[in-house]
């Protein structure tokens, strides 16, 4: 419950903090935090223009994506505090419910017939494929570290925050268990620019068609729907960084878990940043290889995971 | 009539089905049977229940959608006659396979499932490639029944019983080796039926050379006896499950990814969906290999789940893929093509088709909230559970199948994009060829029969976990008991799957009523498609089907075995250009085509004796008997002269 208000509020200004460090790292003033947001305002009230090309496909399509972000969000947890809803395995519906808002923004984008959005539609399709078993064998690394299989209680039982305490000794194990926090950080992160496509799969404000993935997937939707899709972007990007919060908030007092968790989120949307502006975008063909090391760094996890278990002998 | 007929033998047979399922108590006949077979023993326990029931659900679809799908063929009287006869004896073969346990007649209900189904393969039979296609299945078919017939007999010369008792009697008395060796025979035998990797071969020519009702029944039902058949000899054989289930995971991994690697490449869309039954079978199989992996070493989460995940798995995607193929069916008698490079923009003359495909295809995928979610979810929860307090070698063995089962959602994901999106959605590709929009609404109801379940499994899972705790019980009877509240845990786990499945829907038909109030007052404005300022015919500009799979093409050159044509446009006067696409299985390639170009090079070089003349054949004749009178007498006369040599 708390996990879901709170990733709404700073989806608010995620976008923003984002835009703002671009500018700020090319010496450029920028738009004010909330123009983003802003801008997604002044489109839910637009009217729109649809497509002769279309079908009842493209009408339910943002809303089938919107939905699913939504519906993902709901097993998100707080620290110790769990979601609207957990269950055994809840990651797995977590991971498959956005395959279901995937699927429908590329048939959407396959809708309008453009050759362009089959393009996007395409690389799309590819990219999130070679992101699934990253995030799969990470949730699979953590659930042998922990012994369960739901958000809430893999993050309830890392204690990672608890080494903070006065008293505390600080073991071998302690130090693996902050790489392994490091590396999943660092694994989010990349699974979170790739699925909103950001850099360095991605460049949003590219100006060619022909290099775009998710913005010339949504060429012809409008209005309302446009306002969704880029909400969705700043949400999905907002439950990321729930996640990697999640790594370091178990136990804490209420207070301190909000404030660190909106320090993550900042943290996030800074270092978002940073990447966009200091780094190209991949060629198109190398894509694929980049999303794979996602996979190889997951596995690396995995395999930290079972020195620390012991299954290594 | 037929109808009546599949009608009353699905009711016959399910009704005693339902109470076992309910119930749990078997029912079993003995009959005296000849001297030749021994007694024949008739055993209906919960798994032959449970297959029946899908049989007979699939059975009903099939032949509701058959009666009007064959309208189109009226005037062939004879061949529809044949075609529906054929139809009712698969049904009662399929039937009796699953509840005969004498291996000898078990095999003869085996035949008669081949012998019927290759009847109602070749119902287009004038036309060369179904023919060829219905030959190489029944080819395939006994190399099936070879191996079922040297495990079978194998066992009852050392048994000197037909009964499958007896083979579980014989396997627990007798060293370990050879309960896996008879294992692995069955396995092989059952196997080509399923269509695992490497025996899949006959699967993509058989499905779309059948016509579309056939080929829902086959990938629904037909090829699942091979699954009935692995779950039935797992019951019946005592052996180290532990080998024989990592033995099963291996080749169901490779079956799963190799299936839907070939199946995104596909051009004609029911080759498509044969590879994805290829697909769907390694999944069920992945199941089947981790309940047998739990059954090797005593973990009852492990056995649970697996077979769980694999028993419902079934039922899905008997559902999922007929009503897949009843979709193809549709597009086929109304634009004549099943060419996905030719297609486009069929949702606007047959939007309910559409609809129904684009929901089988979420379904096929994984997606929640529908029942391929539950059985993937199952496995997945089966395997995550696992993956705890298990030794090294288990613990990758569980890792590398749940990257395999993501990769292959993934996979699955692009795969059905591209059909639908293809197939359905922008424009036609072809300007020409015209669409019938669809107006046999009698042909949509066993579509929306098939639809209802799958959604039904994938908002209350729970009520299908009850149906089906008799059957898993089968097989998590032999691990250690203690488990009720494990099975109370996953219980819980699948209907908070459900709840969750029903608030998505929830939210979605939320936001789609805001959205829809919203733009009410808002001005709604229809134009083209943007063009980046191309105004012209953009309908040839469309990314095609091999476009929209290009770069993963070129992924996966080395792996798979693709043949590429293309002449570009040059010139100062250029002709058309040309960009063709043939993909090609490697492993039949390398497996059957060689070895089978080997053999004809080998017997051509006999074929000087096949010359046509009768004179000659005369010749061998007179030959033979005289080779045949001289054989015996040379062979006594060198008996003789040994003898008189020993007396020396």
């Amino acid at each position: 419950m708390i996990s879901f208000l709170l990733i709404f509020i700073s989806s608010l200004f995620f976008m923003g903090i984002l835009i703002r460090t671009k500018s700020l790292a090319s010496g450029r003033k920028g738009p004010g935090i909330m123009q983003p947001m802003r801008d997604i305002i002044r489109l839910l009230r637009k009217g729109a223009v649809y497509s002769r090309t279309t079908s009842y496909i493209f009408q339910i399509a943002p809303t089938v994506y919107f939905a699913s972000v939504l519906a993902a969000l709901l097993v998100v947890p707080f620290g110790s505090r769990s979601g609207f809803i957990s269950f055994n395995g809840d990651f797995v519906f977590f991971a498959y419910v956005l395959a279901m808002g995937k699927f429908f923004s590329i048939i959407g984008a396959l809708d309008t017939g453009s050759s362009f959005e089959g393009m996007g539609a395409s690389r799309e399709a590819l990219f999130s494929m070679f992101a699934e078993p990253a995030f799969f064998i990470l949730m699979g690394s953590f659930s042998l570290l922990t012994g369960f299989t739901s958000f809430h209680d893999i993050f309830s039982s890392l204690h990672l925050a608890s080494h903070f305490a006065p008293g505390a000794e600080l073991t071998r194990e302690t130090y693996l268990s902050y790489v392994l926090a490091v590396l999943a950080t660092f694994v989010l992160v990349m699974i979170a620019m790739t699925e909103n496509s950001r850099m360095p799969v991605d460049d949003p404000n590219t100006h060619l068609e022909l290099t775009m993935i998710h913005e010339v997937m949504i060429l012809d939707n409008s209005g309302f729907d446009l306002g969704l899709i880029l909400y969705t972007t700043s949400l999905k990007f907002a439950m990321y960084g729930a996640l990697i919060a999640n790594f370091f908030l178990d136990g804490m007092a209420l207070p301190f878990g909000i404030m660190l968790f909106f320090v993550v989120q900042f943290l996030f949307a800074v270092s978002a940043g940073l990447i966009e502006s200091f780094m190209a975008r991949f060629r198109m063909g190398h894509n694929p290889q980049f999303i794979f090391i996602l996979s190889s760094v997951s596995l690396l996890i995995f395999f930290a995971v079972l020195l620390l278990t012991g299954k290594f002998v | 009539m037929v109808t009546v007929g599949v009608f009353i033998m699905a009711t016959a047979s399910s009704i005693p089905a339902f109470q076992i399922l309910f119930t749990g108590n078997n029912l079993e006949y003995i009959f005296a049977g000849s001297s030749v077979t021994g007694p024949i023993p008739i055993r209906i326990d919960s798994l032959s229940a449970w297959f029946i029931l899908i049989i007979n659900f699939t059975f009903i679809t099939g032949i509701l959608y058959g009666v009007q799908y064959l309208k189109h063929y009226k005037e062939q009287i004879s061949n529809i006659s044949l075609h529906f006869a054929a139809y009712i004896s698969l049904h009662f073969a399929l039937t009796a396979i699953t509840v005969i346990q004498n291996s000898l007649v078990f095999l003869i209900a085996w035949e008669m499932m081949t012998v019927s189904a290759f009847l109602l393969v070749i119902f287009e039979h004038t036309k060369h490639t179904t023919l060829r296609a219905g030959l190489n299945y029944f080819v395939q078919s006994h190399i099936s029944v070879l191996f079922l017939i040297v495990a079978f007999i194998g066992a009852a010369a050392k048994t000197k019983s037909f009964d499958f008792e007896a083979i579980r009697q014989f396997t627990a008395t007798s060293p370990e080796f050879i309960g896996i060796a008879l294992f692995l025979l069955f396995f092989i035998g059952f196997a080509v039926k399923a269509g695992f990797v490497p025996f899949h071969t006959w699967l993509p020519y058989a499905h779309p050379a059948a016509p579309s009702h056939i080929s829902g029944v086959m990938s629904g039902v037909i090829i699942k006896m091979g699954i009935y058949g692995i779950l039935r000899m797992i019951l019946t054989v005592e052996t180290d499950f532990y080998f024989v289930g990592i033995v099963i995971l291996t080749i169901s991994v490779i079956s799963g990814v190799y299936g839907v690697m070939l199946a995104i490449v596909q051009h004609n869309l029911k080759k498509l969906l044969a590879y994805h039954s290829i697909e769907n079978i390694g999944i069920i199989g992945i199941g089947i290999g981790i309940g047998c992996m739990g059954l090797g070493i005593n973990s009852f989460g492990l056995t649970f789940a697996g077979f769980a995940g694999a028993l419902l798995h079934t039922l899905n995607h008997s559902l999922f893929k007929s009503l897949l193929f009843y979709g193809a069916g549709n597009i086929y008698q109304s634009t004549h093509n099943l060419d996905l490079e030719k297609s486009g923009g069929l949702i606007k003359f047959m939007p309910q088709t559409a609809g129904l495909f684009l929901l089988a295809s979420l379904a096929i995928c994984g997606i929640p909230p529908f029942n391929g979610f539950v059985s993937e979810f199952i496995i997945y929860d089966g395997m995550f559970n696992g993956i705890q307090n298990q030794n090294l070698a288990q613990v990758l063995m569980l890792i590398f199948s749940i990257f395999a089962l993501a990769f292959i959602g993934g996979l699955a994901m692009l795969c059905f994009t591209k059909a639908f999106g293809t197939v359905f959605l922008g424009s036609n590709r072809e300007s020409h060829s015209e669409t019938a929009p669809e107006k046999n609404i009698k042909k949509l109801i066993p579509m929306y029969l098939a639809a209802v379940p799958i959604i039904l499994i994938g908002i209350f899972p729970k009520f299908f976990f009850v149906l089906m705790q008799n059957t898993l019980n089968l097989f998590t009877d032999s691990v250690p008991s203690g488990n009720a509240i494990f099975v109370a845990s996953t219980l819980s786990t699948v209907s908070s799957v459900g709840y969750y499945s029903l608030i998505f829907l929830g939210l979605i038909f939320l936001i789609f009523l805001i959205r829809k109030k919203i733009n009410t007052n808002r001005t709604v404005n229809c134009n083209a498609t943007w063009g980046c300022g191309y105004t012209g015919n953009a309908e040839r500009m469309q990314y095609t089907a091999s476009s929209f799979v290009r770069t993963y093409r070129k992924l996966v050159n080395p792996v798979l075995e693709i043949q590429k044509r293309r002449e570009d446009v040059t010139g100062i006067f250029p002709t058309s250009g040309r960009h063709e696409i043939h993909p090609y299985d490697k492993i039949e390639k390398i497996l059957i085509d060689r070895p089978l170009n080997r053999l004809k090079s080998f017997f051509s070089l006999f074929s000087f004796l096949e010359n046509g003349r009768i004179q000659t054949y005369i010749i061998y004749e007179i030959a033979f008997i005289a080779l045949a009178m001289i054989i015996p007498y040379i062979y006594e006369k060198i008996l003789i002269l040994v003898s008189f040599l020993q007396s020396i």
